[in-house]
């Protein structure tokens, strides 16, 4: 209730602004497109059907890139809390690059994997990957060790202790790691394809900017939104239901 | 090799032969246990007892097989121990039951580790979980239970686990004193049908009284036996009798040397 009022609220506001500092003449029309037009861009560009296919090759890029890191922090993660020497040579390494901006690599991302998908996909991977694994592997480094005592003294083999203690006692710390790189994700979809690319919710913005059509770029970063909330939010249902014991106490 | 049979009478079931211990801390160690030689016998409740810091919980870790000791070495069943086995079964001071499992499966989760048939594993499950009297709540997971429960159901996974020994580290630390009688009667009630070789930790005088066969008191840092005591008493004990008083006394005189040895 109180979230759909909120958000209606802000709807209220920005049609207030938009509409009324028109009316007014507070605000230049071309800085401040109404809920309106940003509504008409959208029926345009649906009914042509290029709205549903910028919409499906970002998703695409996003699910490909965001899916890639994903399982590559889930098994580097894995690697690293049960193989010390493989910590000790990925540790350093990560902290090093990590802090880099991604988007000052990504022209390099273009350069080596050229302007069609690749680059987008790999793009996506690398900025989510690092903080996806370093939330997993802190996770799985933060085991209580008291569980992996019981666990083992009641007869589990290493192999056990992570399947059956490990990831279960980390998995809040998983969820957590996933929805951030996801959030990342549609973070930095739009950089990708402001670079080299012919179609995506990015492109759709970048084509709004050159051809100054403010109601087309607004649609497009509301989608993005549309898009982010929606999936955190089938994150978040998961997250319940497999944490359904934590809602107990 | 001295190999006694499950529950067969005679020849030790643990054999702790000069355990040294020492924790390194910046190239410097400190000795926490110094030659320590004891032996547990076959359906025996062995009190381990002093103050804290007497390195009591360190020696049965090192039973457990959490951490090597420095010197010496543990023999269970004759044989040397390498690192935790479900021969040993643990129950910690703060429960460690994995919060994501129900209670019942919290206790089955030796049995399914070992392969155990469903509907068996359900026969040991109710089984332990009536011992501890919480059949009702077999469906509940650890966070919607009170401490008592919690050690309970940590009991029933030991014990559910059928292992030849109990490791208890100071079970019944963590709760309030009324709770606390009532586990250690509960304990005691089930130790006179298991007859498992249980060794238990505790600082508590009272509570070694009421539930041990033997009494071995250690010195504090660094731990050391400093004395044994065989507790002559029947099976289900009386707080208030007079010989469970006078082992108190003895014993508390014996303590009481230690503690004011921390002090000075």
């Amino acid at each position: 209730m109180i979230r759909a009022a909120a958000l209606a609220g802000a709807l209220t506001a920005w049609a207030l602004v938009a509409y009324g500092g028109r009316a007014l003449g507070l605000v230049n029309p071309v800085l401040m497109p109404t809920p309106g037009e940003v509504v008409e861009v959208a029926g345009t560009l649906a009914r042509d059907g290029s709205l549903a296919q910028h919409l499906a090759v970002s998703s695409l890029r996003i699910a490909e890139g965001f899916g890639l890191a994903a399982a590559a922090a889930l098994g580097l993660g894995l690697l690293v809390a049960v193989y010390t020497p493989a910590r000790l040579m990925l540790e350093p390494v990560i902290e090093f690059v990590r802090p880099i901006p991604p988007l000052a690599f990504l022209p390099m991302f273009l350069v080596w994997f050229g302007l069609g998908e690749t680059s987008k996909v790999a793009f996506i991977a690398y900025t989510t990957f690092f903080p996806m694994f370093i939330g997993i592997a802190a996770g799985l480094g933060r085991v209580d060790v008291m569980l992996l005592r019981a666990a083992a003294s009641l007869g589990a083999s290493r192999r056990e202790l992570l399947r059956r203690v490990a990831l279960p006692a980390a998995l809040p710390s998983i969820v957590v790691a996933l929805r951030l790189g996801f959030g990342l994700a549609i973070f930095v979809i739009v950089g990708a394809e402001f670079m080299g690319a012919d179609a995506g919710l990015g492109n759709l913005i970048m084509e709004g900017r050159v051809f100054f059509n403010p109601a087309q770029i607004v649609m497009g970063a509301l989608l993005l939104g549309l898009l982010g909330s929606l999936v955190n939010g089938l994150l978040q249902a998961a997250e319940r239901r497999v944490l359904r014991w934590r809602a107990l106490g | 090799m001295t190999m006694a049979g499950p529950g067969g009478a005679g020849g030790a079931r643990v054999q702790i032969e000069g355990v040294h211990k020492a924790f390194g801390l910046d190239g410097r160690s400190t000795p926490a246990l110094i030659d320590v030689s004891l032996e547990v016998q076959a359906a025996e409740l062995l009190c381990l007892l002093g103050p804290s810091g007497c390195g009591k919980s360190t020696l049965l870790n090192i039973v457990a097989g959490f951490i090597p000791p420095t010197r010496g070495r543990v023999r269970v069943d004759g044989a040397p121990i390498a690192g935790p086995g479900p021969e040993r079964g643990v129950v910690f001071q703060e429960y460690a039951l994995f919060p994501w499992l129900t209670v019942a499966q919290n206790v089955e989760f030796g049995p399914r580790l070992m392969g155990v048939p469903a509907a068996r594993r359900r026969e040991v499950v109710a089984r332990y979980l009536d011992m501890v009297g919480l059949s009702e709540h077999a469906t509940k997971f650890p966070v919607q239970l009170s401490g008592g429960m919690k050690q309970r159901v940590a009991i029933a996974r030991a014990l559910a686990n059928n292992p030849s020994i109990v490791l208890m580290d100071e079970p019944f630390g963590a709760l309030d004193a009324q709770t606390r009688e009532v586990m250690q009667e509960e304990l005691s009630r089930i130790q006179r049908v298991e007859h498992k070789t249980i060794v238990f930790v505790t600082h508590s005088i009272r509570e070694a009284v009421y539930l041990a066969d033997r009494i071995v008191v250690m010195t504090s840092s660094p731990g050391r036996v400093k004395d044994v005591f065989t507790i002559k008493l029947p099976e289900a004990r009386d707080r208030f009798a007079a010989e469970f008083t006078r082992y108190e006394s003895e014993i508390t005189r014996v303590v009481k040397e230690e503690v004011a040895k921390v002090r000075e």
